[in-house]
């Protein structure tokens, strides 16, 4: 391409016409344009699909397809009665499928906190956020009725939804479920205990905090 | 021969050749103002978007957890928007009448997709993970900004190769606590240098830099 142009350039001397001149210069402009032509976006965009990608190969504009009713991917056999449906032999079960261990209670929390505290709220009392903006209100988990419900009975309202509350099926694995609920079987501890139940070393501490707030409340106005 | 060009054009060949210089280096830092530029990089640019989808309503003033919708960003390459099942887990029964909620209640009952505008895009020859990223303690507005203080969503980085290497070069400068990895109010602490340095020797990050690590 340089040599072309400097030949170009040359055009006076050369006594090349005017004709050929033009000629070069398109040739010129053409070499460009092969060159320019080099930049696609072949690597940038390949042919494959992302996630969510849309797909006009489908009906339905999806690059995702759904399960195949009747089809069981592997590892989802689920033959546990209890650990995915919450019953045992057809009867909700108050059993958990697996130990409740410290580290699967705060896996627990943590899930309630994402999922559960917009309506449930953090103390399990049913006036979250979104219960504050005019969803209906959730019962709280500390009246008895819930007290003593049984745990498969949280795990089945989580999988398959409750009134206007829908499925979490999708959000939450079946293994957190049975954390969260066992999560709220705490949050229902705590708020059902008694001075008896926190250990002797740490009841200063909650007296302690007790003559503050009441301290506090003697000084308001 | 006489001569052809009068002495004083010598001025303007010598104005023409620094001229050249000038323009050449004026040329480059043009082109890397517009490569910077929001009008190349979307970055602080907001999408038009089928729903108003406001990001500071939900995640700042009604404080709903990033993986509320975006549930697998913990286990998954992609953190994943929201089916319009999650939407509806609320809007079923608040805002019921909006109109502006109208595409989303459409979508419900035909079962149709809404059609988002995707704002962070990489090239598809990148590989990134977001799982592997919020588990060594790098939070979400880290990359994608103060995420719960925009009304409608725009890019916050410019999502370039230096912009990821600027982090995985110095990890300690970026890195928070796990605990925070989804506060979206997270304040960077003065002692982040130390604070980062000790984290990234904890969560055993390593400053992986090699071509094949994204590109593969």
């Amino acid at each position: 391409m340089k040599f072309e142009l400097h030949r170009g350039r040359g055009v006076g001397n050369t006594g090349v016409s005017p004709f050929m001149h033009c000629l070069r210069g398109l040739a010129c402009l053409g070499g460009i344009a092969i060159l320019l032509a080099g930049c696609r976006l072949d690597m940038h965009i390949q042919p494959k699909y992302l996630p969510y990608e849309p797909s006009n190969f489908f009906n339905d504009g999806r690059s995702e397809r759904p399960v195949v009713p009747g089809a069981v991917a592997r590892g989802q056999l689920h033959t546990d009665e209890l650990l995915y449906t919450g019953r045992e032999n057809g009867v909700v079960s108050d059993k958990f499928p697996f130990p409740m261990t410290r580290a699967d209670l705060e896996r627990g929390r943590e899930r309630y906190n994402i999922y559960c505290t917009p309506c449930h709220d953090y103390t399990g009392n049913g006036q979250g956020m979104i219960v504050q903006r005019g969803f209906p209100p959730p019962p709280s988990f500390h009246l008895d009725s819930l007290r003593q419900a049984p745990a498969g009975h949280f795990f089945e309202v989580i999988t398959n939804g409750f009134g206007s509350m829908y499925s979490y099926a999708a959000r939450v694995e079946p293994e957190d479920r049975w954390r969260i609920a066992g999560y709220i079987r705490a949050l229902q501890l705590s708020q059902h205990a008694i001075l008896q139940d926190v250990p002797e070393s740490d009841r200063a501490k909650l007296t302690e905090n007790q003559t503050k707030a009441q301290g506090h409340a003697a000084a308001q106005p | 021969m006489a001569q052809i060009f009068h002495h004083s054009t010598n001025v303007l060949s010598r104005l023409s050749i620094y001229g050249g210089v000038f323009i050449v280096a004026l040329l480059g830092a043009a082109l890397y103002e517009i490569e910077l530029s929001p009008w190349y990089t979307d970055v602080h640019v907001s999408r038009e978007q089928p729903v108003p989808f406001s990001h500071k309503h939900h995640a700042g003033e009604l404080g709903i957890d990033c993986r509320y919708c975006h549930t697998s960003v913990e286990k998954s390459s992609f953190a994943g928007v929201p089916p319009t099942q999650t939407c509806m887990t609320c809007h079923s029964q608040i805002w019921t009448n909006s109109a502006m909620l109208e595409p989303v209640r459409a979508s419900y009952r035909d079962d149709k997709s809404i059609s988002w505008t995707r704002v962070n895009a990489l090239p598809d020859f990148v590989y990134f993970d977001h799982s592997i990223h919020v588990s060594k303690g790098i939070g979400c507005t880290t990359c994608h900004g103060q995420i719960a203080e925009m009304p409608l969503t725009y890019r916050a980085g410019t999502l370039y190769m230096s912009w990821c290497l600027d982090c995985h070069r110095q990890p300690e400068k970026y890195v928070r606590p796990k605990s925070q990895v989804f506060n979206p109010n997270y304040q960077v602490p003065d002692n982040q240098e130390q604070l980062g340095r000790e984290l990234v020797k904890e969560y055993k990050i390593q400053s992986l830099q090699n071509c094949s690590v994204c590109h593969r």
